[in-house]
C-alpha cells in the first residue's frame, strides 16, 4: 500500500516536473482543446437541435399536437398539464360565411386562449394594411378573417357576417398564423374565432367534419416523456403531430442542419486525434532519455510502464476537466449570443456532453499514448552510452493502429449514421493514404531535379533522409491545412450555396384547383399583369390500393406518416421531362412519343411505404383503377417549393380521368392588388401562401449556418494546434542539426534559407494536397450530403499552395529561430 | 584505498558478435578478468576497441554472446531485465561522458531520482547533502542546462553516489571536459571512492586518469592485452 502510495506520488511528482519544464503544454493543449471543442459542440449541439425543433415547431404552432376526429378528452388535458406543458384546444371545421348576398366556404380555426404556443400570430386593422404581432386571441363575438375571406366577402374591421346560426364582427385581418397549413384541401379561407363560440354556431352535429387537436408545449424532456407515455392510450382517429412529421421542406431543412453540425464535431474530434497522435509521438521522442536513464538508476519495466501510465491518465484527467470548463463557459457565451438570434428559453445543459468530452479525450490520448508509451518501455537501456540507439522500430506506424480504432469507433458513435460515419472515415483515411503516398513519390521525384544552391539541396536532402518522418508531417499538415481550408473557403461556398437554394424569386404562391378550362386565361392574366407566365402542372386524385398486387391500408404500417400517406389520397401529374429540382436515384425516365403506362415515384415516399422499382402500383382514381410499374424513383429537392409531385406518370396515360391543374409564381412583397382580382376573376381558385413558411425556412438556415460557423472556431482551432503540432514535431531534430551546421561554419543566412527551404517544400506540398483533398470533401459534402449543385473553386487551390508555402515556412522558421540566435554551445547543450 | 580479496566483479570468457554482412562482427573476444571490491579499475583503449561495449555488459545494459559476469556473485545473464535493473538500483552507480542528467529536472531532482524510484524516504535531505558534498549546494534548483559542463558532471557524481553503490561505472567521465575541469571531477570521484569505499571501474583513453587506478585493463581490437595480469600502476 505504502509502496503503491509512494509509486503514485512520485509519478505525481514527474508529471509536475515535466509541467514545469514545458514538456507537457503541447500535449495539454491538444486535449484542453479536443476536449473543449468535443465538449462544446455536443453542448451546441444540443441546444442548436433545442432551438432549431423550437423554431420548426412554430410551424406546428406548438411542440406536439394531439390530432383527433372527436374531442380530445379532458383527462387527456389535465394529464398535459400536470406533466408541466402549456395546453390550448382547438377545434377546426369548414362552414360558409355568409355577408348579405355573398357566401365564401371558409375553414373556422375556434382557439382557447393561449394560442399559438409556438411561433406569433400578427393581424391588421386593414385589408393589405401594416400588421403586428398580437399575444390575445379573438373575444367571443368577434372573428379574425384572412385576406382572402376579407376580399371575398368585401367585409372590412367592423362589418359582421354570419356561420351557422351565430353572427360575427370582424375584428382584424388575419395576416400570419404560425401553424399555417398548406395542404391543397385545406386552403380554403380561414376565421379565427374564440371556442366559446362554438356551440352556440350549432355547426358541430355529429358526422359533421370537425377536426380536435390538443396542442402543447414544454420543455423537450416533458414533451417526448408526455408524447411516449401517451402514445399507447391514443384511440381509433387519434395522432400525434410532432415537428418531424411536419411537411418535407422542414424536415429536409433539420436534417441537413444535423448532418453540417455533426459533420463539424466530427471534423474536430478527427482534428484533435492528430493534433495528440503528433504530440504523443513527440513526447516519446523526448521521454527515450529519461527512460533509459531511469531503467539504468534500477527501475522495472513495469514501474516505468506504470509511472507514465499513471502521468497520462493524470494529465488526461486533468486536461478534460479544464476542456470541460472551457466548453461549459463556451457554450454559456453561446446560450446568450444564440438568445439574441432566437427569442427561445433553451433548458439548461445536461451534463451528457461533459461526459462525451470526457470520454473523447481520453480514448484519444489512451489511443495515441499508450501505444507509444508500451514502445518507450521496449527503449534499450543501452542508450545511456550510446545515443544511436533510437525508438524501438516496431513502434512506427503499427502503433497508430489503436488510436486509429479510437477515432474510428468516435467517428462513428458521434456520426449516429453509419453512413456520414463510414464516408468521413473513409475521407479521411483515404486522403491519408493519398496524400502520403503522394507525396513520398514527390519526394523521391524532387531528388532528380538538379537544385542550385547550397541551402536548398540541404533543406530537400533533410526532408528526404527523413522520408517517413517527412511524409507523415505533410500527412499532418495537410489534415490540418485541408480542415482550415474546407471551414475557411469552401465553408463560405457551401453556406453560401445552402442559403441561395431557396433564390430570392422563388415561388412564394401556389394557386391549386385551377380547372382545365381556366388555364389559359390563367396564364393570359399573370401575362397581362407581368407576371412571368407559370408552368401550370395537371393533377388527379387518386388513392393508392395496392402495391405489387397486394391491397394496402394504413393498418399495414407502423410507421405513422406512412399510414397517413395511404389514409390520403395522392396528387398524381403527368409530364413528358423530368424536373431540374428532381433527381433520378433508380430506373430510367421515359422517353419516345409513347412511353406506355409507368409511374415514377418520390424515393422518401417509395422508403416510407415500401414500394420497390418495378413493383405495380394500383390507384384508385375517381373509382377507376389504374395500375402500372414503377419504372423510376426520384429525390425531390423539397426546399425550392416549386410544385412537386410523389407519383408522376408518362403523358398518355392520365388524361381521361377528371384533373385540375397547379401552379406556383412569385408574388413581389406589396403587390396584393394582383392577388384581389386573382380571387376575383377566379373566384373558384384556391391561392396558398407559401411565403410564411419560407420565411421560417430560410430564418432557420441563417441560424444554422451562423450555429455551424461557430461550431467550425473550435474546429479551426484544432486544427491550428495540428499544424503547430506537427512542426513541433520534429523541431528538436532541426535545432540540433542547425547547431551542428552553425558549429561547422554555416552563417545565419544560410541557415535562415535552408529553414525556409525545408519548411517550405513541405508546406506548399501539403498545401497543394490540402487543396486537393478539401475539394474532394467538398465535393461529397455537397453532391452527397447536402444534395447542393458542386463548384469548383480556384482560390481553394491558389491560397493552398501560396498559405501553405509560406505560412509553413513562416511558422516553422519561427519555431527553430532560436538557434539562429543563440551561440552554438547555448544551443547544443540544449539540444 | 581500501581493497579486500573479495571479487565484486567476475567477468569469464565474455564475447560480443554483432550481426553484420555474412559472418557478423565481434565486437569482444574472449575476455575475463576479475575485479575486487573496493578496488579502481580503468579500462583502456583507442575508440572502437570494444571499451564501452564491456562497460554496457557489466553494467547489465546489453547481454553478451557468450560468456559470464557476475556481479557480487550473481550471474548478471540468468537474471531478466528487470532482475538487472533491480540489481544496478541496489549497487550500481554510473558517470556517463554525456552527463545523462533528465532536462527537464533541477540538479536536486536529478540526484533525487534513483532514491524515489527505489521508494526511499528523505529522498531531499540526501539528495540535498550529496549536492553539497560536491560543492554544488548553491546550484540545488538550477536546471542541466544552467549549469556548465563540469558542473553537470559534478550532479551525475552525486547522483551516481548518493544511493551508497557498492560498484560505480564510468564512461569516459572526462571526455566532454576540458583539461583542468576533468582533473576537478576526477578528484572528487577518486574522494568520494575513498570515502566510500566504493569500487570503479572506468573505461576512459585519459592517461592520466588511469594512471590514478589501481590496475589498467587495456582493450585493443577486441581483445583484452594483458587480461589477469593487469598492470598494477
Amino acid at each position: 500500500m505504502t509502496k503503491l502510495r509512494s509509486e503514485l506520488m512520485l509519478a505525481l511528482r514527474l508529471l509536475w516536473r515535466d509541467h514545469r519544464a514545458g514538456e507537457l503544454a503541447l500535449i495539454a493543449a491538444a486535449m484542453v482543446i479536443a476536449v473543449a471543442s468535443v465538449t462544446t459542440v455536443g453542448f451546441f449541439t444540443d441546444r442548436v437541435h433545442q432551438a432549431l425543433g423550437r423554431q420548426a415547431n412554430q410551424l406546428l404552432g406548438a411542440d406536439l399536437v394531439i390530432v383527433s376526429d372527436k374531442p380530445v378528452e379532458s383527462a387527456l388535458e389535465a394529464e398535459a398539464r400536470e406533466a408541466g406543458l402549456k395546453t390550448v384546444r382547438m377545434t377546426r371545421f369548414p362552414s360558409m360565411a355568409v355577408r348579405g348576398e355573398r357566401n365564401v366556404l371558409a375553414s373556422i380555426k375556434a382557439v382557447t386562449q393561449g394560442y399559438p404556443l409556438r411561433g406569433e400570430l400578427r393581424v391588421s386593422d386593414e385589408l393589405y394594411g401594416k400588421d403586428r404581432a398580437v399575444t390575445d386571441i379573438p373575444q367571443p363575438g368577434a372573428a379574425w378573417i384572412d385576406e382572402r375571406l376579407a376580399t371575398q366577402l368585401g367585409a372590412s374591421r367592423g362589418d359582421r357576417f354570419e356561420l351557422g346560426r351565430s353572427t360575427f364582427t370582424v375584428a382584424a385581418i388575419l395576416t400570419h398564423e404560425p401553424d399555417v397549413s398548406i395542404g391543397f384541401m385545406n386552403s380554403a379561407a380561414r376565421i379565427l374565432i374564440n371556442e366559446a363560440d362554438v356551440a352556440a354556431t350549432g355547426l358541430v352535429q355529429p358526422g359533421s367534419r370537425i377536426g380536435y387537436r390538443l396542442q402543447l408545449a414544454g420543455s423537450v424532456e416533458a414533451v417526448e416523456t408526455f408524447r411516449t407515455a401517451i402514445a399507447p392510450r391514443l384511440q381509433r382517429g387519434q395522432r400525434t403531430e410532432g415537428v418531424r412529421d411536419a411537411r418535407p421542406e422542414i424536415r429536409s431543412a433539420l436534417e441537413r442542419a444535423e448532418k453540417f453540425l455533426s459533420l463539424a464535431a466530427l471534423v474536430s474530434v478527427v482534428l484533435a486525434a492528430v493534433a495528440i497522435g503528433l504530440c504523443a509521438r513527440r513526447f516519446l521522442q523526448r521521454h527515450l532519455d529519461a527512460c533509459a536513464i531511469m531503467r539504468c538508476l534500477g527501475a522495472s519495466q513495469a514501474k516505468v510502464m506504470r509511472l507514465y501510465l499513471v502521468h497520462f491518465l493524470v494529465l488526461g484527467a486533468a486536461a478534460s476537466a479544464l476542456g470541460c470548463a472551457i466548453g461549459v463557459a463556451a457554450q454559456a457565451l453561446l446560450a446568450h449570443w444564440l438568445g439574441t438570434i432566437v427569442p427561445v428559453e433553451l433548458p439548461p445543459p445536461g451534463g451528457l456532453p461533459a461526459l462525451h468530452g470526457v470520454l473523447t479525450g481520453l480514448a484519444l490520448l489512451l489511443g495515441f499514448a499508450l501505444p507509444p508509451l508500451a514502445a518507450l518501455r521496449r527503449v534499450p537501456t543501452l542508450r545511456v552510452l550510446r545515443r544511436d540507439l533510437g525508438a524501438p522500430q516496431a513502434g512506427g506506424i503499427a502503433t497508430y493502429a489503436v488510436g486509429y480504432a479510437a477515432i474510428a469507433g468516435m467517428i462513428f458513435w458521434k456520426a449516429e449514421s453509419l453512413r456520414l460515419g463510414a464516408m468521413v472515415l473513409g475521407g479521411f483515411t483515404g486522403a491519408m493514404l493519398a496524400v502520403g503516398a503522394l507525396t513520398w513519390l514527390l519526394l523521391r521525384a524532387v531528388s532528380g531535379v538538379g537544385i542550385r544552391g547550397v541551402t536548398w539541396r540541404y533543406g530537400i536532402a533533410n526532408l528526404k533522409r527523413r522520408a517517413l518522418g517527412s511524409v507523415l508531417q505533410v500527412v499532418a499538415l495537410g489534415i490540418g491545412m485541408m480542415a482550415l481550408l474546407v471551414l475557411t473557403l469552401v465553408r463560405q461556398d457551401l453556406i453560401h450555396a445552402w442559403e441561395t437554394t431557396l433564390p430570392p424569386e422563388a415561388p412564394n404562391r401556389f394557386v391549386v384547383n385551377i380547372q382545365p378550362d381556366q388555364v389559359q386565361r390563367l396564364e393570359a392574366f399573370f401575362e397581362g399583369h407581368g407576371v412571368a407566365r407559370p408552368a401550370m402542372f395537371p393533377m388527379v386524385r387518386g388513392r393508392l390500393t395496392e402495391i405489387a398486387g397486394r391491397p394496402v391500408s394504413a393498418a399495414d404500417y407502423e410507421d405513422e406518416r406512412a399510414r397517413r400517406l395511404i389514409e390520403r389520397e395522392f396528387n398524381l401529374s403527368w409530364a413528358e421531362r423530368m424536373r431540374s429540382d428532381n433527381r433520378l436515384t433508380a430506373g430510367a425516365w421515359w422517353t419516345g412519343p409513347r412511353p406506355g403506362a409507368q409511374y415514377s415515384v418520390e424515393q422518401g415516399l417509395a422508403e416510407s411505404l415500401g414500394i420497390k422499382l418495378g413493383d405495380t402500383l394500383t390507384f384508385d382514381i375517381a373509382g377507376t383503377p389504374v395500375a402500372a410499374r414503377v419504372t423510376s424513383l426520384r429525390k425531390v429537392d423539397w426546399d425550392t417549393f416549386n410544385v412537386n409531385f410523389f407519383v408522376i406518370a408518362p403523358p398518355g396515360m392520365l388524361e381521361m380521368h377528371p384533373a385540375s391543374y397547379v401552379t406556383s409564381f412569385y408574388l413581389p412583397p406589396g403587390n396584393a392588388t394582383l392577388l384581389a382580382s386573382l380571387v376575383r376573376e377566379f373566384p373558384n381558385v384556391l391561392l396558398v401562401d407559401v411565403a410564411q413558411v419560407m420565411a421560417q425556412v430560410q430564418a432557420m438556415m441563417e441560424q444554422v449556418a451562423r450555429a455551424v460557423q461557430f461550431i467550425f472556431m473550435f474546429t479551426l482551432l484544432a486544427g491550428l494546434t495540428v499544424l503547430y503540432a506537427a512542426i513541433a514535431s520534429t523541431q528538436d531534430e532541426r535545432v540540433y542539426q542547425a547547431t551542428i551546421m552553425r558549429t561547422l561554419g554555416a552563417s545565419r543566412r544560410q541557415l535562415r534559407r535552408a529553414i525556409l527551404a525545408e519548411f517550405a517544400v513541405l508546406g506548399l506540398l501539403a498545401g497543394v494536397l490540402a487543396a486537393a483533398g478539401a475539394t474532394a470533401l467538398a465535393y461529397v459534402v455537397a453532391t452527397r450530403l447536402l444534395n447542393l449543385p458542386f463548384t469548383f473553386s480556384a482560390p481553394v487551390w491558389i491560397i493552398g499552395a501560396v498559405a501553405g508555402a509560406a505560412g509553413i515556412a513562416l511558422a516553422g522558421y519561427a519555431g527553430t529561430r532560436r538557434v539562429l540566435d543563440a551561440p552554438p554551445l547555448k544551443a547544443m547543450r540544449e539540444a | 584505498m581500501a581493497q579486500s580479496n573479495e571479487k565484486i566483479i567476475s567477468v569469464a570468457s565474455i564475447g560480443k558478435t554483432v550481426p553484420s554482412g555474412a559472418t557478423g562482427l565481434t565486437i569482444l573476444h574472449d575476455i575475463s578478468f576479475d575485479v575486487r571490491a573496493g578496488e579502481a579499475v580503468a579500462i583502456v583503449g583507442v575508440s572502437g576497441s570494444g571499451k564501452s561495449t564491456l562497460l554496457g555488459l557489466m553494467a547489465g545494459l546489453d547481454t553478451p554472446s557468450t560468456g559470464a559476469i557476475r556481479i557480487d556473485g550473481h550471474d548478471l545473464f540468468e537474471l531478466d531485465e528487470d532482475g538487472r535493473a533491480a540489481l544496478r538500483g541496489r549497487m550500481v552507480g554510473f558517470v556517463f561522458q554525456s552527463f545523462q542528467l533528465l532536462s527537464s529536472l533541477t540538479a536536486l531532482e536529478n540526484v533525487m531520482l534513483p532514491l524515489e524510484l527505489a521508494g526511499r524516504a528523505s529522498a531531499e535531505a540526501a539528495a540535498r547533502e550529496m549536492l553539497e558534498r560536491v560543492g554544488l549546494g548553491e546550484r540545488l534548483r538550477h536546471y542541466p542546462k544552467q549549469l556548465s559542463g563540469g558542473e553537470q558532471q559534478r550532479v551525475a557524481i552525486a547522483r551516481a553516489f548518493v544511493t551508497q553503490p557498492a560498484l560505480l561505472l564510468a564512461d569516459e567521465p572526462t571526455g566532454n571536459l576540458d583539461a583542468a575541469t576533468g582533473r576537478q571531477v576526477i578528484d572528487l570521484m577518486f574522494e568520494l571512492n575513498r570515502e566510500r569505499g566504493t569500487t570503479l571501474l572506468l573505461v576512459t583513453h585519459d592517461e592520466g586518469l588511469s594512471r590514478r587506478c589501481d590496475r589498467v585493463l587495456r582493450l585493443a581490437g577486441g581483445r583484452l592485452l594483458n587480461g589477469d595480469a593487469a598492470e598494477a600502476v
